[in-house]
């Protein structure tokens, strides 16, 4: 390479992205250099990849019945991925119950595949070893919603038992450091060391959490799904881990994502 | 065979950004796993990028960067339609090469 060519470049930005350091400026807060810094990484968001390989699994035969998952009905109709998200969680008639993304493709892989449920519980989130198929699918699915304005019915009774249920356990206190949901997250202006906790009884707290999530996290290298964000919360309350895709999970996304309606969906999103 | 790489480029005021995320493990080998072994070393070792064949950028790249490494550079000239070539060479002889058009 010869000098002339290095001339050429105007800048070079390489960022090892755990390590990024801001230069420090008087009257900066930690939460505006977050800011930046997702600003400044926005535009290279690993999980982009983990959308093409969920796009790729979506449309790939598997399982025992060597089935694709093109004709999975998430609501819209059979196939119909775009804007599904916005809407879910949701009541299906065919299983009868209120299911949120991630218990919905479980249903899909099951019925369309014949991939058995407990098989597809037993590995429900990524790994650095190794990626989770349903979380994959997840990203892209979530993927198709963006820009869309977030609308979750609550019309049907047993949507609006779910948003009830899902509310009582984020207020409900329990375990050992008889801790909730709303401990930590009904409370605004307050953080855990450098993490602004968003207030998620407030409409605008509310709609920028769930409209982010699922979410790459860098400090993991890894996407991660809304199930294992609730199931991250629960571990850091010091409750039992709740079951994959329970009715307690389902009810908790559903009381979330009925306080972010209105708000476009953004995700998958990029976080610290 | 390398797994792809997202690339893109934009001309504006007749400077070139040039945005790549690249997909690549990077480890430094000196993490263990739960095992107790060590993982061995695989990174990226050197990014050229090319405008229509000519080299604008090359770097060598070492253990300290991330896992999918995003690089941003930008470089005077370029107009749209123009072909961006970006390719890696890892430490294990790995490569991978992706080509986009610039935008306006």
């Amino acid at each position: 390479m010869n000098t002339s060519n290095v001339s050429k470049v105007v800048m070079l930005l390489a960022l090892a992205t755990s390590y990024v350091a801001i230069a420090a400026e008087g009257g900066v807060s930690d939460s505006d250099r977050i800011a930046q810094y997702r600003e400044m990484i926005s535009d290279g968001n690993p999980a982009d990849f983990d959308e093409m390989a969920g796009e790729e699994l979506w449309k790939k035969p598997g399982g025992p019945k060597n089935a694709s998952l093109e004709k999975c009905d998430l609501g819209k109709g059979s196939g119909v991925v775009k804007g599904a998200y916005a809407e879910m969680p949701r009541y299906f008639k065919d299983t009868d119950r209120v299911q949120d993304l991630e218990s919905r493709l479980m249903t899909c892989m099951n019925t369309l595949q014949g991939i058995p449920e407990e098989e597809i519980a037993a590995k429900p989130f990524s790994t650095e070893q190794k990626n989770s198929d349903i979380s994959t699918l997840a990203t892209y699915v979530v993927g198709q919603s963006k820009g869309i304005k977030m609308a979750v019915s609550v019309k049907h009774p047993k949507e609006k038992e779910a948003y009830e249920i899902g509310k009582r356990i984020f207020n409900y206190r329990a375990g050992p450091y008889d801790f909730s949901c709303s401990t930590c997250h009904a409370t605004s202006g307050v953080r855990i060391r450098m993490q602004d906790l968003p207030n998620l009884n407030v409409a605008k707290d509310a709609q920028a959490a769930y409209t982010s999530w699922p979410a790459y996290r860098v400090s993991q290298g890894l996407t991660r799904s809304f199930e294992w964000r609730l199931n991250d919360c629960f571990r850091q309350q010091r409750f039992p881990e709740p079951k994959f895709a329970s009715e307690a999970t389902i009810a908790l996304t559903m009381y979330s994502a009925v306080n972010a309606n209105g708000a476009e969906y953004a995700g998958p999103g990029l976080k610290r | 065979m390398g797994n792809p790489m997202k690339i893109r480029a934009a001309v504006k005021d007749g400077v070139t950004e040039v945005k790549i995320l690249m997909q690549h493990e990077m480890e430094t080998g000196l993490r263990k796993d739960a095992d107790g072994n060590l993982v061995p070393a695989c990174f990226i070792t050197e990014v050229k990028a090319q405008h229509n064949g000519r080299t604008v950028l090359e770097a060598q790249f070492g253990q300290s960067v991330s896992k999918n490494p995003y690089l941003v550079f930008r470089f005077k000239g370029g107009v749209a339609g123009d072909k961006i070539t970006i390719s890696w060479v890892d430490n294990k002889g790995d490569t991978r090469s992706d080509e986009t058009a610039i935008s306006a």
